[in-house]
């Protein structure tokens, strides 16, 4: 009975423990290595003018959306004494800058980081309704009819009809009546705009997007345009030139529509021009962007919400279970006997500041020559307590020593004794000097070595930085080390050392 | 050393973590530690209910008292000083006379008045204590151990030590003082360990240091087939320290006094597991069969006999 309750409990730490890590690295993309970096690109819309004199000025800026493919992680706005407002709704986001006063060459940036992910954002826009005719200017309209039945013809459905009509309007050598179209089209500037002009005579739905390819050190002068035409389940996407269908790659999305218009009002000599650069970033620091955006709560209480500071110190405490564990398995696996139980994770985390030799060679110098004054000590018949504060007031001396000689000598590394843990050192010494009187130096030397033994393997183990980076991100992992420790609490196995001690009882 | 796991698993030698888990966790409530950690109240409930031990000379509880010393050992020749919650031993001295105003210890050193005060001052420091709390101590009967100890043991009080599991024997053995522990009884420190038949009460075979003996080390005497002295009386008494403390797994160390025959020196709640050594045999199987049994007989004498019969055949 209460080993199944152990069973059931330990099965449920570690599936709560194991399952919010999956879910950690599946759905938020939390990295189960150290340092690992991923790709995103820096894209910035730089718009420059002249301020009129004695005007107000007023700059609109569509703004990218969060699309298929591409996640917005940050963007910023840059504009000294702009007031900033950004406004969103069907026909899409805009920035506004205002400024009543302004004076010579003015700069704004608008900056985003974008990420690529393989998510599939939904398409939300709804069924758009056929559009109605529009009135096509006379000379126009039997040209426009005569294109739209002849497309009509020669295509299938709504998709390769309206290929057709990009086709034709783009042919090197065009149909003679489609030259005064075309010459018109061209004078507009905005093929795309006109094509979807041309497709609601066949009450078609069609809308126009804009977007940058996402290409390392680009510059562009202006967004790519594309048409879109509603197949009645999706909007599918088709080149203005060609009539080919799909984005390029790297191709993200700015804009859809085209409600919303770059304009800049009091300013002359306007300009905007968009730049890309890649650029590498933890992916910790990503998917907490992400995991924000997607309204996960688990990375707003993530370790990562605290302060560095206090991060770094959960950095090493994430890590004393971890050495508790080592502790654990060394006394009842193996039968290693330490003074304390817990001294030598104590130690271990001071090894973790000095390095391994080192810490091993302070610390023998140091309980060493503690020893002997506590010898000393011994001769004058102190009381506990005042036995063991002379001793603890040694110990603090001979760190100092420690320091300063190592110093002059040039070895920064003894600097670090003053990490040890003295109190532990002290109980170090107390206890093993009782030891040494009372079981003999033998016994004493061997719970000596055990602790260090103990103290470089928790040490050992917990300076691995996987095992750091996994505990600081994933801490839920503490509850399988957990469960392995509740594990080992029932383990009523031989300890190693028990096979040596009962070996005449195995002989017969 | 799979090989020799399994050798112990079917030598039924019970571990260390088995004895914490299966015996010591689940029989052995935490309330009741003090009982046996506390020398002094173990003694107070053995002298209430009847149970021989060396009778108490004196307790020590603050430093002021410890001048009171003289007056307390004015009248005695010998005495033992030791710490109420002391552990393997430790601490204790034994005063076995007086030499010109000096006190002769057992291993014939010579202590001053101030130096037997020091270790007094020690002992309520805490320092032979678990866990270094105050302590008190106890100064009481030295035990004139039987005759037939003197051939087998060097210096140190001789103590037999017996597994009580719910208030039945399953094992005993007696310790003998060597030259390398130091007069003290401890397996670990150097003592001899004698495994004793609980049906007739005659030492069977002998281990010091792990490895098995015919002679003591020190005096050459040969240990096995000794008889215990009132070795029914002892088991009785043994049984008999359940009902005073209420441990299901408990350790029993009783000396035997030439004139007043086996007295309890003290109980234990986590007895150590040499006893397997010293007996030359597991003592899962024993344990297990007590485990399962359903009815407990109530009178101790009738547990000691239970025991006798029970692991007779086994031999």
């Amino acid at each position: 009975m209460r080993q199944l309750h152990l069973l059931f409990l330990t099965l449920l730490l570690c599936s709560i423990g194991l399952g919010l890590a999956v879910y950690k690295v599946n759905t938020l993309g939390l990295p189960l290595t150290a340092s690992k970096q991923t790709e995103v690109w820096n894209v910035e819309a730089r718009i420059s003018f002249k301020a009129k004199p004695d005007s107000g000025v007023k700059v609109s800026l569509p703004l990218p959306l969060n699309t298929s493919g591409y996640t917005i992680l940050n963007e910023d706005f840059v504009g000294a004494n702009y007031g900033l407002a950004t406004e969103q709704d069907e026909g899409g986001r805009v920035a506004l800058w205002a400024k009543r006063r302004a004076q010579g060459k003015q700069l704004l940036f608008y900056r985003a980081v974008i990420f690529e992910n393989d998510e599939k954002v939904a398409d939300s826009s709804k069924i758009p309704s056929y559009p109605t005719v529009p009135d096509y200017p006379e000379h126009f309209l039997p040209v426009i009819q005569g294109l739209l039945d002849k497309s009509r013809q020669q295509s299938a459905d709504t998709i390769s009809f309206a290929q057709q009509v990009i086709q034709q309007l783009n042919a090197t050598a065009p149909a003679p009546e489609l030259k005064l179209l075309i010459e018109h089209i061209n004078t507009s500037k905005n093929l795309a705009k006109e094509i979807s002009w041309i497709l609601a005579g066949a009450r078609i739905p069609a809308r126009i997007i804009q977007g940058l390819r996402l290409h390392d050190g680009k510059r562009y002068s202006e967004l790519e345009t594309w048409v879109q035409v509603h197949d009645g389940k999706q909007w599918r996407t088709l080149n203005t030139k060609d009539g080919q269908e799909g984005l390029p790659a790297n191709f993200v999305i700015w804009q859809i529509g085209d409600q919303k218009t770059f304009s800049v009002e009091g300013g002359t000599e306007i300009s905007l021009q968009f730049s890309v650069a890649k650029a590498l970033r933890e992916l910790v620091d990503v998917a907490e962007s992400r995991a924000i955006l997607k309204g996960s709560r688990i990375m707003e209480f993530s370790l990562y919400s605290l302060p560095v500071q206090t991060q770094n110190v959960y950095k090493v405490l994430l890590m004393i279970p971890l050495g508790a564990f080592v502790v654990v398995l060394m006394r009842n696996l193996i039968g290693i006997k330490t003074f304390g139980t817990f001294m030598p994770v104590l130690i271990a985390l001071a090894f973790r500041e000095t390095e391994l030799a080192w810490g091993l060679g302070l610390f023998c110098l140091i309980v060493g020559l503690g020893l002997l004054l506590r010898a000393y000590v011994e001769q004058l018949k102190l009381l506990l307590i005042p036995r063991l504060a002379s001793v603890l007031t040694m110990v603090v001396l001979l760190m100092v020593g420690t320091s300063v000689v190592m110093h002059k000598l040039g070895l920064e590394m003894g600097l670090s004794v003053a990490l040890f843990p003295m109190v532990i050192m002290t109980m170090t010494i107390e206890r093993m000097s009782l030891a040494w009187e009372e079981v003999g130096p033998v016994e004493a030397f061997k719970q000596g070595a055990g602790s260090l033994l103990v103290a470089t393997i928790g040490y050992l183990v917990m300076n691995i930085d996987e095992l750091q980076h996994l505990l600081f991100v994933f801490p839920e992992l503490l509850l399988v080390v957990l469960a392995a420790t509740i594990l080992f609490g029932r383990y009523s196995g031989y300890r190693l050392t028990e096979l040596w001690r009962f070996r005449a009882l195995a002989k017969r | 050393m799979f090989l020799t796991w399994l050798n112990l698993r079917h030598a039924g030698v019970i571990g260390m973590n088995r004895r914490n888990a299966d015996f010591i966790l689940r029989y052995n409530e935490r309330s009741l530690y003090p009982l046996v950690d506390d020398k002094l109240r173990t003694k107070q409930l053995a002298i209430a209910a009847g149970i021989a031990v060396p009778q108490l000379y004196g307790v020590i509880e603050i430093e002021h008292d410890i001048a009171n010393i003289p007056n307390i050992v004015r009248d005695y020749k010998d005495f033992v000083i030791k710490p109420a919650h002391g552990s393997g031993g430790n601490g204790i001295a034994v005063i076995i006379g007086r030499i010109n105003e000096r006190f002769q210890y057992n291993n014939g050193s010579l202590l001053t008045e101030e130096e037997l005060e020091y270790h007094i001052s020690n002992i309520l420091s805490g320092m032979y204590s678990l866990g270094g709390q105050p302590d008190q101590a106890l100064i009481e009967y030295r035990v004139k151990f039987d005759p037939l100890f003197e051939s087998v043991s060097y210096r140190g009080v001789p103590d037999i030590r017996t597994i009580v599991f719910r208030g039945i024997p399953v094992a005993s053995m007696v310790r003998l003082p060597t030259r390398l522990s130091d007069g003290k009884a401890n397996l670990h420190q150097g003592a001899v360990g004698a495994g004793i038949d609980l049906n007739s009460g005659m030492t069977t075979r002998a281990v010091w240091q792990n490895r098995p003996i015919d002679i003591h080390p020190d005096t050459g005497s040969v240990i096995s087939g000794l008889a215990i002295p009132h070795w029914n009386k002892l088991l009785t008494l043994a049984a008999q320290c359940y009902e005073l403390v209420g441990l299901g797994y408990l350790g029993v160390d009783v000396v035997l006094d030439h004139e007043l025959g086996p007295l309890v020196l003290e109980l234990n709640a986590r007895p150590g597991l040499s006893i397997q050594i010293a007996n030359g045999k597991g003592m899962e199987k024993r344990l297990e069969y007590i485990d399962h049994l359903n009815k407990i007989p109530e009178k101790a004498q009738d547990r000691a006999a239970l025991a006798q019969s029970l692991f007779k055949a086994e031999n």
